[in-house]
C-alpha cells in the first residue's frame, strides 16, 4: 500500500520526475555504454596481441627474452614441438627463428626483428596472412620471400617484388647478408608492429646464419581458448622445466595490465557517475519533501508512522532511480549490442589510434558482469540519496507542518 | 462517561526568551456525543489546546487522559498508534491527498489500520453517502470545491471509527454556503450516530450551532456554556 502510494507520487510533479529520470538514464547508458565501449578496445587489442603478434603461450630458453641474443636457442625445438602439439587445447604450434636484424633498401635501411617461421604451422599460429593487402603469405617454394608491414614498407620505399638486403650474424659471429624478394604486405593495427617486424621462411634464414636444422629461439602455441593460458602454460613449464615458458599477459605486461587496469577505472567512473546523480536526485527529494510538508505532517497527525513515512520517501526516490536506471540500462544494453553487431567506425581517428595499436572500429563489449555491477549501483544510488530526505521527513513536527502559512 | 479529561493544562512557548503561556491552566472535560466549540480571539490558545488533546503536542504541564490513556505520557510510536485508532482529524486546510481520488483519501487510514478490502469498500461508501458525496466518489481533489473536499476530510477523519473528532477551525476557508452545509451533516452525525466533535472556531454560525460553547482568553476557559 506505502508501494502503490509511493510510486503514485512520484507522478505527481510528471515533468520534475521526467527530468530526473532522464538524467539517471542517461548517466547510466553513458557509463554501460562507454565500460562496453572500453572493453570492446582492450578485448580487440588483446585479440590482436594474441593472435597477430605473439600467441598465447611462448617458449624460449631461459635469458632470451631480455636480450633477444642470437645464441640462446633452444637445439631440439621440432621435438619440443610435437609434444606440444599433442596437448588438448592446443589448436597450433610453431617455431622461430628471431633475430634482430638490418634490412636494406636501394633507398635506405633499418633496423627490424626478423622471424623465420615454418610456412605451414605459421599460417595456422598467426592470423598475419589475413592481413595482407598486397601479395601473398610466405609460400614453401620461391626463392627467399619476405613478408612485410605496410608502413616498412613506405619507410624503405618499396613495393611487392622488390628485393631487400638483410644482414644479420651468422652462428661463427660473421656478419652475412642475404638477398630476399617481397612477397606480401601485411597491415595490421599496430604501426609499431608493422614497421618492426618482418618474416621469412625458418629454412632460408637457417641457410643464411649456419644453424642447426633443429634449433629455434621460440615456439609460439595458440590455444582454442584464452582463459586456458595459464593453466596451459604450468601444463608446459612441467613438461620442460628447463625452459622459460610464458603466457601472452607475461610476454605482454601492457595487455595484462590493461586488462585489470581498464576494470577498476570503470568501477570508479561508475562511481562517480553515481555520486553525481545521487546528488541531482537528493536536490529533487529535498524540493518533493519541502512541498509536501502539510500533507506529510497531516499524515503523521491522521496515525501514519515515522517507519511509514521514512520508507514512502525512501521508495518513492529509489523509484525514481530505478526508472531511469533501468531505463538507462535498457538503453545502454540495447546500443552496445546494436554496435556490438555493427561496429563503431572511429575513421578519422584512424591514424592517431593505428599509432598505438588499436583499431578504429570499435565493437562494444557488454557483459553480465557490468550489467549486474551497474544494476546494483543504481539500486545503491537509489537508497543512499533517499536517506538525506527521508530523514527530513522524518524530522517534520505534525503542529508545525499542519499550520497554514 | 466522559471520554477526555483534560487536568491543570499549561503550554509556554519559549521558555527561554519571552514565554508565551499559550494554555494557561485548563481543566476540562468532555463527554460521548458532545457538538462542542471552543471559541476565542485570535492568539487566545484555542489551536493549542486542540493539539495538544489530539497529542499532536507536548503540554509543559498537566494531563490529557483520553479514555483512561494519558495521551501526553504515550511514546512516539505508541502515540501515533494511538491517535489513528481513537481520534478523527479535521483540518481548516483539508489536506487531502492531492493524488488520491475522495474514495482513497478517505480508505487511506483503513489500510494503515489494516482493515480487509470488503470493509474498507463498505465503510467509505457509507461515509462519503453520509457527507452527501456519494457521486464524487472517484474525483481527485482538483475537481471538489473546498465545501466538498472538506466533507471528504470529515469521511475521512470518521474512517477509523474515532472516539472523537477534533476539528481546528474546520469552515475557516469555506463561503457560508458551504459552512451551513458541512455543520448539518456534523450536526447529523453527531445527532444519528453519536459522533463526538470538538471544533474551535472564530464564526458566529457556527457557534450557533454548537451544544456547548467554551470560551477561551489568553490560554484559560472564561466560559463554558451549555446549551
Ligand atoms: N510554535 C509556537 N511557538 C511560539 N509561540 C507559539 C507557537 N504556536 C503558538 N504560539 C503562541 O501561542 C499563542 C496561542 O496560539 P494559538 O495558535 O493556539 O492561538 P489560536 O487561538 O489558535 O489563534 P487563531 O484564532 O489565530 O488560530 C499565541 O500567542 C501564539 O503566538
Ligand atoms: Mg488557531
Amino acid at each position: 500500500m506505502i508501494s502503490s502510494f509511493a510510486w503514485q507520487n512520484v507522478w505527481r510533479n510528471k515533468i520534475r520526475s521526467a527530468v530526473i529520470i532522464t538524467a539517471v538514464a542517461l548517466g547510466t547508458f553513458a557509463g554501460i555504454f562507454t565500460i562496453a565501449f572500453t572493453n570492446g578496445m582492450v578485448n580487440d587489442r588483446i585479440r590482436v596481441i594474441i593472435r597477430t603478434e605473439l600467441s598465447h603461450i611462448q617458449i624460449h630458453q631461459p635469458g632470451f627474452v631480455d636480450n633477444n641474443d642470437f645464441t640462446i636457442r633452444m637445439s631440439n625445438a621440432d621435438s619440443i614441438l610435437k609434444k606440444i602439439k599433442k596437448l588438448p587445447h592446443v589448436m597450433a604450434a610453431g617455431k622461430r627463428i628471431v633475430i634482430n636484424s638490418m634490412v636494406a633498401s636501394a633507398e635506405t635501411s633499418t633496423g627490424v626483428k626478423i622471424t623465420g617461421i615454418d610456412p605451414a604451422d605459421g599460417i595456422k599460429v598467426s592470423d598475419l596472412n589475413s592481413k595482407l593487402i598486397n601479395g601473398k603469405f610466405l609460400e614453401e617454394t620461391g626463392k627467399n620471400p619476405v613478408v612485410i608491414g605496410e608502413k616498412l614498407a613506405t619507410k624503405l620505399k618499396i613495393g611487392l617484388r622488390n628485393k631487400v638486403v638483410i644482414t644479420v650474424q651468422d652462428v661463427n659471429k660473421n656478419i652475412v647478408a642475404g638477398a630476399f624478394r617481397v612477397a606480401g604486405i601485411f597491415r595490421t593495427d599496430n604501426l609499431m608492429f608493422d614497421e618492426s617486424t618482418i618474416f621469412v621462411r625458418n629454412s632460408d634464414l637457417v641457410k643464411l646464419t649456419g644453424l642447426g636444422p633443429g634449433e629455434a629461439h621460440e615456439i609460439a602455441v595458440l590455444l582454442d581458448n584464452n582463459e586456458l593460458s595459464e593453466k596451459t602454460r604450468n601444463t608446459i613449464s612441467a613438461m620442460f622445466p628447463r625452459l622459460d615458458v610464458k603466457d601472452w599477459q607475461k610476454l605482454s605486461p601492457e595487455a595484462g595490465y590493461l586488462v585489470s587496469a581498464m576494470g577498476q577505472y570503470m568501477f570508479i567512473f561508475i562511481i562517480i557517475i553515481m555520486l553525481a546523480l545521487c546528488f541531482g536526485i537528493i536536490n529533487t527529494m529535498l524540493m518533493v519533501v519541502l512541498e509536501r510538508v502539510h500533507e506529510l505532517g497531516m499524515l503523521m497527525a491522521i496515525g501514519m508512522d515515522k517507519i511509514k513515512v521514512f520508507t514512502m520517501i525512501v521508495l518513492e526516490t529509489v523509484y525514481l532511480s530505478l526508472t531511469g536506471g533501468a531505463l538507462g540500462i535498457a538503453l545502454g544494453y540495447g546500443a552496445s549490442t546494436y554496435f556490438a553487431r555493427n561496429g563503431i567506425d572511429l575513421y578519422f581517428w584512424k591514424e592517431a589510434y593505428a599509432e598505438i595499436g588499436y583499431s578504429s572500429i570499435v565493437y562494444p563489449v557488454i557483459d553480465a558482469f557490468t550489467m549486474v555491477y551497474t544494476s546494483v549501483m543504481v539500486v545503491l544510488m537509489g537508497i543512499i540519496s533517499a536517506l538525506y530526505p527521508a530523514y527530513k521527513a522524518l524530522r517534520l513536527n505534525p503542529t508545525q507542518a499542519i499550520q497554514t502559512e | 462517561m466522559n471520554i477526555i479529561e483534560i487536568t491543570d493544562l499549561h503550554k509556554v512557548y519559549d521558555q527561554e526568551a519571552v514565554p508565551v503561556w499559550a494554555v494557561n491552566g485548563i481543566t476540562l472535560s468532555f463527554e460521548v456525543g458532545e457538538f462542542a466549540a471552543i471559541v476565542g480571539p485570535s492568539g487566545s490558545g484555542k489551536t493549542t489546546l486542540l493539539n495538544i488533546i489530539g497529542g499532536l503536542d507536548d503540554p509543559t504541564k498537566g494531563n490529557v487522559v483520553i479514555d483512561g490513556v494519558t495521551i501526553n505520557k504515550l511514546g512516539g510510536r505508541q502515540r501515533t498508534d494511538f491517535r489513528m485508532k481513537n481520534i478523527g482529524f479535521v483540518f481548516q486546510a483539508y489536506n487531502l491527498i492531492p493524488v488520491f481520488t475522495a474514495r482513497e483519501n478517505v480508505e487511506f487510514i483503513m489500510h494503515l489500520q489494516g482493515k480487509n478490502k470488503n470493509e474498507r469498500d463498505k465503510r467509505t461508501k457509507e461515509l462519503l453517502e453520509a457527507v452527501g458525496l456519494a457521486d464524487r466518489i472517484d474525483s481527485r481533489p482538483n475537481k471538489l470545491s473546498g465545501g466538498q473536499q472538506q466533507r471528504v476530510a470529515v469521511a475521512r477523519a470518521l474512517a477509523s471509527k474515532p472516539k472523537f473528532i477534533l476539528a481546528d477551525e474546520p469552515t475557516a476557508n469555506l463561503d457560508s454556503k458551504s459552512t451551513e452545509n458541512l455543520l448539518d451533516i456534523m450536526e447529523k452525525l453527531n445527532r444519528n450516530e453519536n459522533i463526538t466533535f470538538i471544533f474551535s472556531t472564530h464564526d458566529q454560525r457556527v457557534v450557533n450551532k454548537a451544544r456547548r460553547v467554551i470560551t477561551i482568553e489568553d490560554g484559560a476557559v472564561v466560559s463554558d456554556i451549555r446549551k
